[in-house]
């Protein structure tokens, strides 16, 4: 039998220090939901496939359900609780709400995640560019359209900011 | 499959989250203990580099390794130089990185190849080394990087060797790499001047493998006369193909609408597709003689200085 002994993993979410100690094959997804009971990020198809569990790790979109958790030990952290300041929206929040960006809202975490990345990269994306940074995300309401606008308006506040 | 509901351990878990096989997990600091750790480890052990063919094969229990060796924290693998008419690539460079990088936008079709595999949060984390080291038959780089002069630099814990791309594949899912030896760097030949290529993948969005790829690299002289060409086809076969009959119909000809034809015929018959759900056999043959062509036109493009796309199609692109 493998020793599949818990190991200590340590991580800054949103800005604070958490740790547990997990078996190795705990998922990141899984260790920010259950561990650390941070559950606005999402799991969807847990395949690698539609980006509902996307958080940002050293300031980069990965899908958190497949990474284990160990390997994130020591990284910074984003997910969606990150967003917010003093109860304010993120501007990206305020845009998907704005333009109806969602509509059951699954995905949505991951959406702003991507969107923020994408933003970071790509200041003022063209629709091009758009398509491309949500590729890794799928969304089942809303045909894209409304997501693309609160993309835009929130290049768009991004950028008065 | 059912795989998801039938992994949760017994602890009373509500989630259906998908787990794969207990294992032990190691941290390398150095190549150097890599490699001891695979050796002492054994057969059972996996090497985890970005880990986005390992871990989704792993929670599919399709690979159940009881030990994994980390190599994410090993310093020095990701860097991307060039010196000496090479680019040399860490293995752990990340897909996203070869997409960003101007020193890989000189040779156009790795960034066809890079800016286009699989979706944003894969790229981010997913390597080249770890890429080549799958070899996987539906992998990107293992066809593109056979259109050009590559060698992979693999490193033991006694000794090094590079090995040319077309030697460290042997099969699906198969290469050289001996017990303890892991891929160190991947190192590509800057392409002659006048000479063009591109890489175009047909997948049926963004997060999956490709159905059918075709990678091509050409040299033209002034006259617009194939003096080169390599042509390889992804996806149709245990490895990515290098067809020598498809590049003998361009290589000392006028670069025309027949003897492209008869390169893309070519192809057609050196592909050897499965059916699955992809699509038939016959369907991908097609597919791959429609991409070859399209790859020739886009890779004489860019041999004349031209500016051209290329990359992966897919709906919503």
């Amino acid at each position: 039998m493998p020793d599949a002994d818990k190991i200590l993993v340590r991580v800054r979410v949103n800005g604070e220090h958490r740790d547990a100690m997990v078996e190795p094959r705990t998922l990141l997804v899984e260790f920010l939901r259950d561990q650390l009971n941070l559950t606005g990020t999402h799991i969807g198809c847990d395949t690698s496939y539609c980006g509902a569990c996307t958080v940002l790790l050293n300031g980069r979109t990965v899908k958190s359900c497949t990474l284990f958790a160990p390997m994130a030990d020591g990284g910074e952290i984003t997910t969606v609780e990150g967003l917010s300041t003093n109860g304010e929206l993120h501007p990206v929040q305020k845009a998907f709400a704005d333009c109806h960006g969602l509509q059951c809202g699954y995905c949505t975490p991951g959406l702003l995640l991507s969107t923020l990345h994408l933003l970071s990269k790509a200041p003022k994306p063209t629709d091009q560019q758009i398509r491309k940074g949500i590729a890794g995300n799928t969304c089942r309401c809303t045909g894209y359209q409304n997501i693309f606008k609160a993309v835009r308006a929130a290049a768009a506040a991004m950028e008065k900011r | 499959m059912g795989f998801g509901r039938d992994a949760i351990p017994d602890e009373g878990k509500t989630e259906a989250i998908v787990y794969s096989s207990p294992f032990s997990y190691y941290r390398a600091a150095t190549l150097e203990e890599a490699s001891h750790q695979l050796l002492r480890l054994g057969e059972e052990a996996r090497l985890l580099a970005g880990g986005q063919s390992l871990i989704p094969l792993m929670k599919m229990r399709l690979a159940r390794p009881a030990a994994l060796v980390d190599i994410n924290g090993i310093p020095g693998l990701d860097s991307i130089e060039h010196d000496n008419g090479e680019l040399r690539f860490g293995a752990l460079v990340r897909h996203a990185e070869i997409e960003n990088s101007e020193i890989a936008a000189s040779i156009p079709i790795l960034h066809d190849c890079a800016a286009g595999i699989a979706d944003v949060q894969v790229r981010n984390q997913g390597t080249i080394g770890g890429s080549l080291a799958e070899a996987d038959p539906s992998g990107d780089w293992g066809a593109v990087l056979l259109a050009l002069e590559t060698s992979v630099r693999c490193a033991g814990s006694m000794s090094e060797r590079t090995v040319p791309l077309e030697e460290f594949v042997k099969d699906a899912y198969t290469t050289v790499l001996k017990p303890g030896e892991l891929v160190r760097e991947v190192i590509v030949k800057v392409p002659p001047k006048g000479s063009g290529g591109a890489y175009v993948a047909f997948k049926r969005c963004a997060p999956v493998y490709a159905t059918v790829s075709a990678a091509v690299q050409l040299v033209l002289d002034a006259r617009n006369t194939c003096k080169d060409a390599r042509i390889v086809l992804g996806c149709v076969g245990l490895t990515a193909i290098r067809t020598t009959e498809a590049e003998a119909a361009l290589r000392g000809t006028p670069l025309n609408a027949k003897n492209v034809q008869a390169a893309a015929d070519a192809a057609h018959e050196a592909a050897q597709p499965q059916s699955d759900m992809r699509g038939s056999a016959e369907y991908k043959r097609m597919l791959v003689a429609a991409l070859v062509k399209r790859a020739i036109g886009i890779a004489a493009q860019r041999a004349r200085g031209e500016k051209a796309e290329s990359g992966h199609e897919y709906a919503g692109r």
